[in-house]
């Protein structure tokens, strides 16, 4: 029986669950032995003009071995911008604030001590004179203050031109309903904040170790932040504690650390707090939509337009170029004969944005999805119908849609049909309908979100994805394979033991996974954008295969046969001559030989596309607003499924926290730009009473870009589950006349929703 | 400084340590027990729970003085002669854990649950666990392990 497809339990599990994982501040290496400990100083204004530094005061204190600021710094280029050409190049980073500071949290001195419990209180010895300046916030920034005066402006740049929309868009249409969305900034938290590591060798080498997606990708950022050459950087991945997008690449602070190291000439680390972690890792989504969308009264769809804002935060990052993945997705599952899509990006006094699990896709989908259920509302017709209505019908041959994206198969109808079957939805809408009847105070909302969405892109058009892998048996029995991907919680070791296990015969406990040491594994495209099993785990069973190529050769020679009258057995992971099993030699002898190695490239014609629909059930308290999530069934088919119980684990990770920036999780500042959610304590991070066990209904449409048949399946979870709930929790007051709220629906929102709709409370 | 005398893993340890130091740094820094984890500034995230005499306490707002005297239990100690405790297979049995960070955390949670409570229902697992966060679970598989865990124990 095939391995593939099975539950197999990780093998990574009894080190995690024992001796805990060795995340990069547990690291002990002789290298690292004496090391000096970084912290930084940061900004507390959300724009200000730095007149002066003073570090005399905090160079005297006990256990400070250095003060530097953005001027000690001044040998280190400026970060540009990502996207630059579409992005404006004037707004620039430094690694430390030099001049100015543009959101609360920004770097702007580092303190360095001998022992961590004296670097808190000396950075409260670096006296910084701010000189306040109005803070920019909000999707419509002014230009009367400016973050960057060489700019000109706030707005980063356009993504599509504005000017262009078709004024004729919704021509012919009986019903156009327009809404202006709110897709609400959130803190991407991972348990383990960012930290750093770093050591310079005689040979004028940097190794580092960074929690980070991609060792390979976290090496040349390093090299660019630090001006020197990639080959002398080495980065070490050790286990890392959750990533979700924002943990892609370097951070000023890692090369700093770095920078220090040098200049002291000793190893240094850093660990941030979770106050830091929380104004000053990336943040993510932070878009607000315009959505038009336009049909017939019978529930067809014509056509419809998305304008986007995206607010980058202080500085361009991957945020800015994040709306060129939502415009991709704009139109979704649907067959809209017209749908168009334009984005701005603006820069504000506020924590940068980068990736966040689905980043620029759960966007797309929550725009769209809340379009849909204003539409079906305003025709008075059932969500689900409509979506059966306008869902693209099956296709298994590539389906190009008007923003360029190339769909490899789908079924939407069927996704939705089994979720709402899985869901019991007639039966939930006559309890609604009771409830509704009976004037209960708790009503029941119910709310279904359809999506389709990118997984395992390339570097862009023509550069196919592709990731290498390198498999060795060794003489022992024992495996070993090597990976470009970055596992940091998704099972790689098991999921891409297995895989090498079915081709090989050899069980998956004698495999050891490597990753992430870039001295090691040069290339690599890390783990990111759910594409690691698609192409990673596809370049290990190739190279699995090339392997028995190359061993049946061997193995033809040691017998004295034809490699092509040799079978190779499983069982026994040794190739005989057919029908002489006794004319036999295991893979261990003849890796004795000669070592028996072998790396390859898989590459894939191009992205996949996984899709789904998430139902939602909730039961709104209409007196006190309060929101109670059921429910969540979801129907996530991302291909084959290589290990359900990975799979299942990447979905209910996925719908947590979704369905958190539904109805809780929110960074929110101050109108002059303090941050209010800046601690586990302030932050509504989700936890275990306020979601319920999940409803998983598998599907799984296999593509035909990689011969595991695979999708991605990691952000699948979050790009659903937000719309569904916020569907919902606008679907259990509908009948009161609530058209619409914003994410987070938290309890306070739907409270005041439901006051703006009682009778007699324009007054 | 400060003589202290704790028993941790069921191995008596004693050090002399400065009167601030948290327990989670003593285990991690003086003991080299670095399972449990500091996640949080704010007693939040019981990433760094341990069971101090059995109930299970969040490390991090706990001193390493508070502890003298007292017996401490980590991870590192829950499983004998290699096999993993009830609570700590259901973990690998459910996938209840992911990037690990929160795991020994939420394992000593559990368990402290269900000496207090050794048949809770799904609520009940649920609240008792609400002070332990987890990024990457989405608590479901956590929360079937634990009940897992707990219907193993009774038979
Ligand atoms: S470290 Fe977060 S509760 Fe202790
Ligand atoms: S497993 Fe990653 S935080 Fe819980």
């Amino acid at each position: 029986m095939s391995i593939l497809g099975t539950r197999v339990l990780r093998t990574e599990d009894p080190k995690f669950l024992t001796t805990g994982g060795v995340y990069t501040e547990d690291v002990a290496d002789d290298r690292l032995e004496g090391a000096c400990h970084v912290f930084f100083v940061r900004s507390p204004l959300a724009h200000a003009r730095i007149s002066s530094i003073d570090v005399s005061a905090a160079r005297q204190a006990p256990g400070v071995i250095g003060v530097y600021t953005g001027a000690d710094l001044a040998d280190l280029a400026p970060i540009p911008p990502s996207a630059a050409g579409l992005i404006n190049t004037e707004m620039q980073q430094r690694l430390l604030a030099v001049d100015k500071a543009r959101f609360v949290g920004e770097a702007v001195a580092a303190v360095v001590t001998e022992h961590p419990y004296q670097g808190e209180d000396a950075t409260e010895l670096v006296t910084v004179d701010y000189d306040p300046l109005p803070a920019v916030l909000g999707f419509d920034p002014a230009d009367d203050s400016l973050l960057f005066e060489a700019a000109g402006t706030n707005v980063a740049g356009y993504w599509g031109d504005p000017s262009k929309l078709d004024a004729q868009l919704f021509d012919g249409c009986e019903v156009v309903v327009k809404q202006t969305i709110v897709n609400q900034r959130v803190a991407p938290a991972p348990m383990e904040t960012r930290a750093a590591a770093a050591v310079w060798g005689d040979d004028g080498r940097l190794t580092t170790w960074i929690p980070n997606q991609g060792a390979q990708g976290t090496k040349a950022d390093m090299a660019k932040l630090l001006g020197i050459d990639e080959s002398l950087v080495r980065v070490i991945t050790p286990d890392v504690g959750g990533a979700f997008g924002a943990k892609f690449g370097a951070d000023p602070e890692h090369a700093v650390v770095a920078w220090i190291a040098r200049r002291l000439g000793r190893p240094a680390r850093w660990t941030e707090t979770r106050y830091e972690n929380l104004i000053a890792m990336t943040h993510g989504r932070a878009q607000q939509h315009t959505v038009t969308i336009g049909g017939s009264r019978d529930g067809n769809v014509q056509a419809y337009r998305l304008e986007i804002v995206q607010d980058a935060g202080a500085y361009p990052k991957i945020g800015a170029v994040l709306p060129m993945l939502t415009i991709l997705m704009t139109s979704g599952p649907y067959d809209i004969p017209k749908a168009e899509a334009v984005a701005k990006v603006v820069v504000t006094n506020t924590t940068p944005i980068g990736a966040y699990r689905g980043a620029g896709r759960p966007e797309a989908t929550a725009a769209l999805e809340r379009a849909i259920d204003l539409f079906a509302a305003e025709i008075g017709a059932d969500p689900a119908d409509v979506r059966r209505k306008n869902l693209l019908a099956p296709f298994t041959e590539p389906h190009r849609t008007a923003f360029g994206a190339l769909y490899d198969s789908g079924d939407y109808v069927a996704a939705l049909d089994k979720a709402l079957t899985t869901a019991g939805y007639a039966d939930l809408r006559s309890q609604q309908a009771q409830r509704r009847a009976s004037g209960d105070v708790r009503q029941l909302g119910i709310g279904v979100a359809s999506y389709v969405e990118i997984t395992g892109m390339g570097d862009g058009e023509g550069t196919p994805p592709e990731e290498n892998a390198t498999v060795e048996v060794h003489p022992d029995g024992t495996a070993t394979i090597l990976t470009g991907t970055s596992p940091h919680g998704q099972g790689h070791a098991t999921a891409w033991a297995m895989i090498a296990s079915e081709e090989l015969g050899i069980p998956v406990e004698k495999f050891t996974l490597k990753w992430g040491d870039t001295d090691l594994i040069p290339e690599g495209g890390g783990t990111g954008g759910s594409r690691s099993l698609q192409q990673g785990g596809a370049a290990v069973q190739q190279a699995a295969r090339e392997l028995l190529d190359v061993a049946r050769l061997r193995a033809a020679a040691e017998l004295e046969a034809n490699a092509a009258d040799l079978v190779f057995d499983k069982g026994r992971s040794a190739f005989n001559v057919a029908g002489d099993p006794d004319a036999s030699v295991p893979l261990t002898q003849l890796a004795e030989n000669e070592r028996l190695l072998i790396r390859t490239v898989f590459s894939q014609p191009g992205a996949t596309f996984p899709f789904g629909t998430h139902v939602a059930v909730v039961e709104v308290d209409t007196e006190t607003g309060k929101t109670t999530l059921l429910r969540v069934i979801t129907v996530d088919d991302a291909g084959t499924v290589l290990n359900p119980l990975l799979a299942e684990g990447q979905r209910h990770g996925g719908i947590g926290q979704g369905a958190a920036q539904a109805f809780l999780e929110e960074v929110v500042y101050d109108d002059a730009g303090n941050p209010l959610t800046a601690s586990l304590a302030d932050y509504p991070f989700v936890s275990a009473t306020e979601v319920p066990s999940f409803e998983l209904a598998s599907m799984a449409t296999p593509t035909s870009y990689n011969p595991l048949g695979a999708k991605g399946i990691g952000e699948a979870g979050s790009i659903g589950s937000t719309p569904a709930v916020q569907n919902a929790v606008v679907d259990a007051v509908a009948h009161l006349g609530v058209r619409h709220i914003d994410l987070p629906v938290t309890s306070r929102r739907v409270w005041q929703a439901l006051q703006a709709v009682q009778p007699g409370s324009e007054q | 400084m400060t003589h202290i005398e704790v028993t941790v893993n069921g191995e008596k340890r004693s050090a002399e340590v400065e009167p601030r130091l948290l327990l989670v740094h003593y285990l991690r820094d003086h003991l080299g027990l670095r399972a449990a984890n500091v996640g949080c500034d704010t007693t939040s995230c019981g990433a760094c729970t341990v069971l101090l005499d059995g109930k299970s306490v969040k490390s991090c707002t706990v001193l390493a003085v508070q502890a003298s005297g007292h017996e401490v239990t980590t991870t590192e100690g829950l499983s004998a002669d290699g096999e993993l405790h009830p609570v700590q297979a259901a973990f690998r049995q459910h996938h209840g854990l992911q990037c690990g960070f929160c795991t020994p955390g939420m394992v000593m949670a559990a368990v402290g649950l269900l000496a207090e409570i050794p048949h809770p229902t799904e609520a009940q697992v649920r609240e008792g666990l609400e002070g332990n966060l987890c990024r990457c679970t989405g608590y479901h598989n956590i929360v079937q392990a634990v009940l897992a865990a707990a219907s193993e124990v009774t038979a």
